[in-house]
């Protein structure tokens, strides 16, 4: 390992921009002429639109126009759609309802898009907002996934009768069901997977530019995969031809999943640009977030975990309702079926698994991925499990755990996935050593003698990230491939360009590609820069979601490295006079092995740009571009302990301690890694203590929808994490890496949860678990 | 409209603002101090924490017309020409950042735990402390570990300087 090299816990090249405030977010683009857009929104949840008059709103000040869903569907703007095909069990496929990015004759949530504003100010286009006339005929609202499937439930698209969109099934039911009827023991349990508001800091932004002269369209956005905006804009919305259309994601103040997706917001500024002649920019309020942005789980299950008389797994059965929203959001389908039931084999040998999922339209804001995706939602239901049957059984959770680990890779599992490699029993057992656990039953009896109740709980969670190989999940039913491409530009200074269809939000691409290019070729990362986020740069890329960069994008920049290397090797050779094999690269130059001889690297790029001495009939020049499409997805995996103090009197849990413990195969940077593992927990324990989305069941108002409503983790919520590495290399990519976007956020809930219900007794307790609910739930298993 | 005269990052600026304009539009849109950032409509998050009259004030939360007469550091204006200050040094060094969109207030508002605490700080107390500044990413560890990582160099750094 060099300093600067894999492995090396490099700081962020990026963070000079971020702490001086030179960060340049969508908001911060200012283009001549601009103007500003505002948004006129549903208040109902349901209602149709009798009439919208605009008349008054153009005529206030600095209003350039006001555009309704009828123009915008008279333009041929396109309906938004979801991108991943998913077909019912009677081989039907999903019923997808109609979302026009500005609603036309019916709204189907609140916050739903209506009307455009554009006004010279956003003050200017707020005021004009108010005085849009929009007549609704209200109709009631189905909130809860489960109510919405009955009889007589409000209806909200005529395409998804009884607001079914799928009723899908994955797995051996036959044989699950064998499993269940001659099992032991049976655990039973109804876990609900609350539905969250994913709350990237930075707010969702756009800002549109239409040149009339080139009939071209700019759009910088606040988006996680900038070639798929431009991709699904062209082909599927109608906005521009892509050769006409340029997409710039730039610094992206977040996205944990929720920039993903293509949204009416960006689709209706691009339109308004050319409808209206001029630069259109709409930056998102924090209530518009909370109401917009797409949300994330909200899973209802049944579950039954059926074991034989030596407390091994034989069976798991699942049936879980899946509440989408009000429209099917771009990538919404694959969350519950292929990034969820795949998964519900956790770290264990399960011969036989059935899984039902149904997928639900409700009067609330479209559900889809969030950190994690599916992943969250299997991972909380078997470990809650887990712990659950260890507890009827007698027995110790760490030693029921293991006795079931899957323990020789590959491990084939019953749902689709193939493991290729893990160590579950190392990381268990780091886990419980960080934790002490052994020590556990000490501190339990002194925070009883002090009054307080105290509980240990773990989680074992895998997940499978990349999300690839693109023919796997072309077979599954998802629109594009998943793969990633690069370009390694080495300029004829010796310096370097790498684009990358990666997308950094946070992630700090911009140092850990660098050290790999720096790993590779010795050039210092100072003189590697990476360039992302923008579609007239970079070849084309799928974005950063599901833990791929790593994986996949890197991978990606390996594979034109290797081409890089092999042109240069050959340079070398012909100007050293040497045989192409006996050339080696180190320490930034490249040698003749065992001589003298040697290159420094900025001359061998010089070389190949003067080509005034080439090997006969090569290209001059040295740039290389790759596409990478991986072998199998990556399996992440790791055990997460949680160690909590609840005051019986006030129901006010705190955690003590949190250790984890996870194998994501090999690591570039460990600093950037730890930080991705902090802020993944930190998001599962918000998930299983303080937040939730909550609508009111009547009206369909999302009643935490600002800062002052939902609770966002704050400091003095968390503890510090103890975190720890036990990695097997991926044997699937050239690096090895299995990627640790997600882990955090996967591993934690049950981890919490598990340790609470420990701690009062009470296995019954819903996320989050309020000071209230605690309380409510210790006075429950009193009396 | 209002008219504002203040000092900004050492520089003195006059304008001619709508009298509802905020002290963090007036940054932002007339100085193009994009640094300052907002992340809420509430005044919860803290992004657009900025220095006025030497105090963390959240510039949502004030009128550009109150500020007016007023002495504002930004985030801009914290580092001494190429030299970080050592609160955006620490966030560097301990990886107190990921997306960066929170960093600017979190800073300023370190900066300013740190003024108020010359006896030092504890983990406690800063974790408390950044009540009113919220990251979605990082889950404060590294923030925390930033700033008394900080408050210890510049206590040092004090230290320093007076002998």
């Amino acid at each position: 390992m060099g300093m600067e090299g894999i492995g090396a816990r490099v700081a962020r090249k990026e963070d000079k921009r971020f702490i001086t405030g030179g960060g340049r977010y969508t908001d911060d683009m200012v283009l001549p002429g601009m103007k500003h857009a505002v948004f006129v929104r549903s208040p109902h949840a349901h209602a149709d639109i009798k009439g919208i008059d605009v008349a008054e709103a153009k005529d206030m000040p600095g209003v350039v126009d006001v555009l309704t869903g009828r123009q915008l569907k008279a333009d041929g703007v396109g309906n938004l759609i979801c991108g991943w095909m998913i077909h019912s069990k009677d081989g039907s496929p999903m019923k997808m309802g109609a979302w026009s990015p500005l609603a036309v004759d019916r709204v189907r949530y609140v916050g739903d898009a209506v009307a455009i504003v554009v006004a010279d100010t956003k003050g200017q286009a707020r005021d004009a907002a108010e005085k849009v006339v929009v007549e609704y005929d209200e109709k009631d609202a189905v909130i809860v996934a489960a109510e919405a499937l009955k009889p007589g439930a409000p209806q909200l698209h005529p395409e998804a009768e009884n607001n079914l969109i799928f009723d899908w099934e994955l797995g051996d039911a036959k044989a699950t069901d064998e499993a269940l009827a001659k099992a032991a023991h049976i655990t039973k349990m109804h876990i609900v997977n609350n539905r969250l508001v994913p709350n990237a800091m930075e707010p969702r932004a756009a800002l549109a530019h239409y040149d009339k002269a080139e009939d071209h369209t700019t759009c910088w956005t606040t988006s996680q995969n900038p070639h798929v905006a431009r991709l699904v804009m062209s082909a599927f919305y109608n906005i521009a031809p892509e050769n006409k259309l340029r997409v710039i994601a730039p610094d992206v103040g977040g996205g944990f999943g929720s920039k993903i997706f293509i949204y009416p917001e960006e689709v209706v500024c691009c339109w308004a640009s050319k409808k209206t002649g001029v630069p259109v920019k709409w930056v998102a309020d924090r209530t518009e977030s909370f109401l917009t942005d797409a949300h994330g789980r909200d899973h209802v299950s049944e579950v039954q975990m059926a074991f034989d008389a030596d407390n091994r797994i034989i069976g798991l059965k699942v049936d879980t309702i899946a509440n989408f929203g009000a429209y099917m959001s771009l990538f919404s389908s694959s969350v519950p079926t292929y990034l969820y039931a795949t998964l519900l084999s956790g770290q264990y040998a399960i011969p036989a698994i059935h899984a039902n999922v149904r997928a639900v339209y409700t009067n609330t804001s479209p559900v889809d991925a969030y950190r994690g995706a599916g992943r969250p939602e299997a991972t909380y239901l078997v470990e809650r499990t887990m712990e659950t049957a260890a507890r009827e059984l007698g027995v110790s959770p760490a030693e029921l755990r293991r006795k079931n680990f899957v323990t020789q890779f590959p491990h084939q599992t019953p749902v689709i996935m193939c493991y290729d490699a893990g160590d579950y029993a190392a990381s268990l057992d780091a886990a419980m050593q960080a934790a002490d656990y052994a020590g556990f039953p000490a501190r339990r009896e002194e925070a009883k003698r002090r009054g307080k109740l105290r509980g240990i709980g773990m989680s074992n969670y895998i997940e499978a990230c990349g999300i690839a190989p693109s023919a796997a999940v072309g077979s599954l039913g998802a629109g594009v491939g998943l793969w990633e491409s690069a370009e390694v530009r080495v300029n004829a200074v010796g310096t370097i360009e790498v684009l990358t269809g990666s997308h950094s939000h946070g992630q700090g691409h911009e140092t850990t590609f660098a050290q790999l290019v720096n790993q590779r070729f010795g050039v210092p990362i100072d003189s590697v820069s990476i360039v992302h986020g923008d579609t007239d740069k970079v070849q084309m890329g799928m974005g950063t979601y599901g833990s791929r960069s790593g994986a996949v994008g890197m991978s990606a920049i390996v594979k034109a490295l290797d081409k890089v290397e092999a042109k240069a090797k050959k340079i070398a050779a012909h100007l050293m006079e040497a045989d192409e094999s006996d050339i080696v690269i180190e320490n930034g130059e490249l040698k003749v092995a065992g001589t003298d001889k040697s290159v420094p690297w900025f001359q061998l790029a010089l070389a190949a740009y003067t080509a005034h001495n080439l090997p006969a009939g090569m290209e001059p020049g040295l740039k290389e571009t790759a596409f990478y499409d991986p072998s199998n997805f990556t399996f992440p995996a790791g055990c997460y302990i949680c160690e909590v103090e609840v005051d019986p009197d006030t129901g006010v849990t705190e955690i003590i301690q949190f250790v984890a413990a996870d194998d994501f195969g090999n690591i570039i940077n460990p600093m950037i890694v730890e930080g991705q593992v902090h802020g993944g927990i930190a998001q599962g324990i918000g998930q299983s203590m303080l937040e939730g989305a909550h609508y009111d069941a009547g009206s369909g108002q999302l009643i935490t929808a600002s800062y002052m409503d939902y609770c966002m983790p704050r400091a003095d919520d968390l503890p510090s994490f103890q975190v720890s590495h036990q990695n097997t290399p991926c044997p699937g990519n050239p690096l090895g890496i299995k990627g640790c976007g997600e882990a955090g956020a996967i591993g934690s809930p049950p981890a919490v949860i598990n340790a609470i219900t420990d701690a009062i007794g009470n296995n019954d307790l819903l996320m989050p678990a309020t000071p209230e609910r605690v309380w409510a739930a210790i006075h429950v298993a009193k009396h | 409209m209002s008219d504002v005269v203040m000092t900004v990052n050492g520089r003195k600026v006059a304008a001619s603002v709508e009298d509802r304009t905020l002290l963090v539009h007036f940054l932002r849109e007339n100085l193009n101090l994009t640094g300052t950032h907002v992340g809420c409509d509430t005044s919860q998050c803290g992004a657009c924490v900025v220095h006025v009259d030497g105090k963390a004030v959240k510039s949502c939360t004030m009128l550009a017309a109150q500020a007016s007469g007023s002495t504002i550091v930004t985030i801009e204006g914290l580092a001494e020409g190429a030299e970080l200050h050592p609160v955006q040094a620490a966030f560097r060094e301990h990886h107190g950042l990921q997306c960066g969109f929170c960093t600017p207030g979190m800073i300023m508002a370190a900066t300013d735990m740190i003024r108020r605490h010359p006896e030092g700080l504890d983990e406690k107390t800063v974790r408390h402390e950044l009540e009113g500044n919220i990251c979605r990413c990082t889950g404060y560890h590294n923030i925390v570990k930033a700033i008394l990582a900080a408050s210890k160099a510049m206590a040092a750094g004090g230290e320093a300087k007076a002998a």
